[in-house]
């Protein structure tokens, strides 16, 4: 959706200002998702699954009278499914007006990011991987991978050609 | 594009619509001040914002068309004519206004020549001999605007200003003062009561997101009072009440209420579908030479805004169905006795949960015996089927994609488009069409479709302990199976069916559809059949369980899952669950795909006839030694009776001066042979320059029949026998004799090593059997396939080919279409094609290069065929090697 003024005086993403992230963990490594595309944080329960639907679709379900489509992030990036009895976790995002669940292991704090910390993504990424991820920021001890969320949603061509 | 133009976009469009119904009934009622000054004022107001928006090209349209009807308010007798130019004009307005809305500027170009002969035409008028007494036109509306003017913006008053000082054509008798009253409560354009107009009720524009999204905060809130009244009915037999339970009701009280209000606020009076119909119905009548009068009745039967839009066009299609079908020029039906004019009559009108649509025409009626005949020809169903339908069975057959009985095609209809695609748009909403006829007496045709899509009654089923809904329009019955009662799924070759009053029904196992885990496992022949009819195809859905109904909201499929042929949207049920609903619609091309594709698999070991397929082919029927022989006419190319005193024999071989040549003749039988004396019959074949006669003892007949042929494995010289015209007769396999004619027609000699894959893509069943044996000879195995995407359906399935042999020239989907996609895919883009063309042109050979098809044969040259794939052996090796 587009937003209605567009003609707002500053855009997003200027270079010099910190960034504020989601942050969400799959299989030990920290993913961080841009605050203004997530809208919710809630516990995926109750899914319905759709047969003949693309593995990365778990199934849909119901978000306080909206349908939510369920993505697992873990099958996005070509992972294995976690044993089961594990609680999953959603985070809610808007798609060209569709909703849609991320499905993650864990949702941990917000982070506010300085671009200093910032880098592309290493060349040598797992294509997959690389396919998905906007830039990589440098951590105390740990790497944060920003997703680009518009590719994380956008499987159907692929799981259709396929 | 600025918020003044976008307004003025929408508001001329409208009232243009509107002018456009007044038009055509002030052409019949030309004394009908009311209308005129409608129009008069909607023309009016259109030139004055045109001329304050600064839209030249608008404005000076408008204006002339204003001063024409300004003369026919001053007693310019109405023309039909001048109605004509008049739309015409508004159909520029349109065009221009189009434009303006893409780019927001008015199309370059002159409007000189409607201007012209608007102008003639108001020229022409005689001066009004008494000036009649000035009416009010417009008034002044009062309105205020709730906010300070925004730059750019201007104010009402000042457009209000700047239209009244547009020049008018009534300037000259104007009075002086052109502001007649204060300010007063805009008077709507309401027509007098009794004028049978279209009434506007006062309403406000509300964006259509806006009523979504109150819709599915309503039905969260249906939804969240639903938990309420659970947890109140837990309380209370827990002997608790808790002082809930009267406001409670309340609260469940006032929120149906609210359900309801907000679905109102969804629907819409049909008529808004109706609007541009009298201006077709008058335009067909002058292309049509016809006088037709259209009378619409329930123009205010409410729907929803969503059905409206599906079946605007399917309606608009009908009506000129109607016009140029159904009703007669005035000559016929003078002839047979009925008004010159002919009427075509819509009526829309509630009837329980659904809203039907009535299209009915006086005019001659559905020729069945033209339709029958027609649906033999296209091999849409067999003669005996074909008697055995009714009427009303026939008549459907006009909803089939090109299908027309129109001896001529006019520009209007007859190409046979568009029948079946109002048929499909209809069904897509749950709707279902019915046709009535009688010979000479007219058409209708009845609709019936859901109120809402919004919210439909649906059928709560289990299958594998997974819940999904089946709207319920498309639920015929519900049967309950168990093996050993009266209703029992039986089996055929793997296949369920239901017997059920006396008919078979075949059975869906739709957990196997789906796919679902224990599918497999579980005997699935317990549980309930749901009966359902897709267009004329009757089949049952096996479900393990069957709940209740619940009027269910339709949410649409995620975009991700609309592919899924088999759901058409999901819905949350009352206790919160998210459940997918079945499209009937799908669930019957799915199947039908699938036994498509275990038919294909069938293939791949024997080439076993497609018996459900009802093409017929024309046969020559002939005897030669015992019994009777058949060969299809397309492969012969004439038939001879010579005299036997004129054959020559050579070396025991017989030979005849045929078109300069010498022409083996080869006995159909070796048994009988060639006659030495009398008339011989024969029957030649040719390819290119070369020709054979085959001997025959007499030509039969020529008949056209479904061909299913029983093929046969041990003899050479007949593809199989087929029951043709009631009697065993066999095929004859003009491959073996070729050979025989001609050494150098030689066969080729069978291929050692490993078979070779080749897929046939034909969509004549009768070739893909007939070149199917002749590879099979050759050392291959054969894949075919009836149509471009059944071929890619079975590439993407996995099937490796070393090499393709396609028709080219296929409905739907062509052969190039198929290599073209063949070639863009990963697997097969290397695979050798050969294509089947009888004369290639010469664009043909070239395009054919350009995507690397190996060789062109000809149909009927199997030997060719068979030489060709020979040749690309060796490139089949490698594509092998690569699949591996």
């Amino acid at each position: 959706m587009t937003p209605a003024n567009a003609n707002a005086p500053e855009g997003r993403a200027h270079a010099a200002e910190p960034e504020e992230y989601v942050t969400v963990t799959v299989a030990d490594q920290m993913f961080g998702l841009a605050i203004d595309r997530v809208h919710d944080i809630f516990i995926a329960s109750s899914l319905t699954a759709v047969p003949l639907a693309p593995r990365e679709i778990v199934g849909l379900l119901n978000l306080r009278g909206r349908v939510v489509t369920a993505v697992c992030l873990r099958r996005r990036l070509g992972l294995p499914d976690r044993e089961d009895g594990a609680r999953e976790m959603a985070v809610g995002i808007d798609h060209q007006g569709e909703s849609y669940g991320l499905l993650v292991d864990g949702v941990g704090e917000v982070l506010k990011l300085n671009p200093d910390t910032y880098e592309p993504v290493p060349a040598h990424l797992d294509g997959r991987w690389a396919a998905l991820a906007q830039g990589v920021h440098r951590l105390d001890g740990r790497i944060l991978i920003v997703l680009d969320v518009d590719a994380v949603l956008a499987f159907d061509a692929e799981a259709r050609a396929a | 594009m600025d918020d003044l133009l976008r307004e003025f976009l929408t508001e001329t469009g409208e009232h243009l619509d509107v002018v456009d119904v007044e038009l055509v009934r002030f052409e019949r009622d030309p004394n009908n001040e009311t209308i005129l000054r409608n129009i008069f004022r909607l023309v009016h107001t259109i030139k004055g914002t045109c001329g304050f928006l600064g839209l030249p090209r608008l404005e000076a349209l408008a204006h002339a068309a204003e001063t024409l009807m300004g003369k026919f308010r001053d007693g310019l007798p109405v023309t039909t004519d001048a109605v004509t130019l008049i739309l015409s004009t508004l159909d520029r307005i349109k065009q221009i206004l189009a434009e303006l809305e893409r780019t927001a500027a008015e199309p370059e170009g002159g409007d000189a020549d409607l201007i012209g002969n608007l102008e003639t035409l108001a020229l022409a008028a005689p001066a009004p001999a008494v000036p009649e007494p000035q009416v009010t036109i417009g008034t002044l509306a009062y309105q205020v605007l709730e906010r300070p003017l925004k730059p750019g913006e201007t104010s009402l008053d000042d457009l209000e200003r700047a239209f009244r000082e547009a020049p008018g054509p009534e300037l000259e008798s104007a009075p002086a003062d052109p502001v007649p009253e204060p300010a007063k409560p805009e008077a709507k354009s309401e027509p007098e009561p009794g004028e049978g107009g279209f009434t506007k009720i006062q309403t406000i524009r509300v964006n259509v997101d806006t009523l979504e999204h109150l819709m599915t905060m309503v039905s969260e809130l249906v939804l969240t009072r639903n938990q309420l009244l659970e947890i109140a009915r837990r309380q209370e037999s827990g002997g608790g009440d808790g002082g809930f339970k009267v406001p409670l009701q309340r609260l469940s009280h006032v929120t149906a209420e609210l359900q309801e209000g907000v679905m109102k606020t969804r629907m819409q009076p049909i008529g808004t579908a109706w609007q541009k119909l009298p201006r077709v119905v008058r335009d067909l009548s002058g292309e049509l030479a016809k006088k037709i009068d259209l009378v619409m009745q329930g123009a205010d039967t409410e729907l929803d805004r969503q059905v409206l839009e599906v079946i605007k066009d399917p309606l608009t299609h009908m009506i000129r169905n109607s016009a140029d079908h159904g009703i007669e020029t005035p000559l016929e039906r003078r002839a047979a006795g009925k008004p010159e004019k002919g009427t075509i009559r819509l009526n829309a009108y509630h009837e329980g949960g659904t809203i039907t649509i009535e299209i009915a025409d006086d005019g001659r009626g559905l020729d069945f015996a033209a339709i029958r005949r027609k649906a033999r020809e296209r091999g849409l169903a067999g003669e005996a089927e074909l008697e055995r339908m009714g009427d009303a069975q026939v008549a459907k057959f006009i909803f089939h994609p090109g299908f027309s009985t129109a001896k001529a095609i006019t520009a209007v209809s007859g190409r046979g488009v568009g029948m079946d695609v109002v048929k499909t748009n209809i069904e897509l909403i749950g709707g279902t069409v019915d046709i009535a006829s009688e010979l000479g007496r007219g058409t209708t045709f009845t609709i019936k479709i859901p109120l809402t899509l919004a919210i439909v009654a649906a059928l709560i089923v289990s299958v594998e302990g997974q819940r999904f809904a089946i709207p319920q329009v498309a639920v015929l019955e519900l049967v309950r199976v168990r093996p050993g009662s009266d209703h029992a799924v039986e089996r055929i070759n793997g296949t369920p069916v239901l017997r059920l009053r006396e008919r078979l029904l075949p059975i869906v196992p739709i957990a196997r559809v789906l796919g679902l885990p224990g599918a497999e496992a579980s005997a699935g022949d317990e549980g309930f059949v749901v009966v359902t009819e897709v267009g004329r195809r009757r089949f049952g859905i096996l479900v393990d369980g069957v709940f209740h109904t619940e009027e269910i909201v339709v949410k649409p499929m995620s975009s991700k899952l609309r592919h899924i042929p088999l759901f058409s949207g999901n819905t949350i049920l009352g206790d919160g669950a998210v459940v997918l609903i079945m499209d009937p619609n799908g669930i019957a091309r799915m199947v039908g795909s699938e036994e498509g594709r275990d038919q294909l698999m069938a293939e791949e070991a024997a080439v076993e006839p497609a018996s459900d397929k009802a093409e017929t082919e024309t046969l020559l029927i002939f005897r030669g030694g015992a019994g009777l022989k058949a060969v299809p006419l397309s492969l012969v190319t004439r038939l001879e009776e010579i005299d036997a005193g004129k054959i020559e024999w050579a070396g025991g071989r017989a030979l005849v001066q045929y078109r300069g040549r010498l022409m083996p003749l080869v006995p159909a039988d070796p048994a009988v042979p060639i006659r030495r004396e009398g008339l011989q019959a024969i029957v030649v074949f040719s390819d290119g320059e070369r020709a054979m006669g085959l001997a025959v003892d007499e030509i039969v007949d020529i008949v056209e029949d479904r061909l299913d042929v029983e093929f046969t494995a041990d003899r050479s010289d007949v593809v199989g026998s087929a029951v043709i015209r009631g009697r065993a007769t066999e095929v004859v396999n003009v491959a073996h004799y070729l050979p025989l004619a001609h050494e150098d027609w030689a066969r080729p000699a069978r291929r050692a090593g490993p078979a070779r894959t080749v897929l046939l893509v034909d969509d004549k069943p009768f070739f893909r059997e007939l070149l199917a044996p002749v590879m099979k000879a050759a050392g291959w195995r054969v894949l075919s396939a009836g149509s471009a995407d059944e071929a890619l359906a079975l590439v993407a399935s996995g099937a490796r080919a070393d090499a393709v042999v396609t028709d080219l020239d296929m409905p739907g989907r062509s052969g190039f279409d198929l290599i073209e996609a063949l070639r863009a895919s990963a697997r097969a883009a290397h695979w050798p094609v050969i294509a089947l063309s009888s004369a290639p042109t010469p664009e043909a050979v070239e395009r054919a290069r350009r995507l690397g098809v190996a060789e062109f044969v000809a149909k009927f040259d199997r030997s060719g065929l068979v030489a060709a794939l020979a040749e690309i052996q060796g490139p089949a090796g490698q594509a092998l090697g690569e699949a591996a």
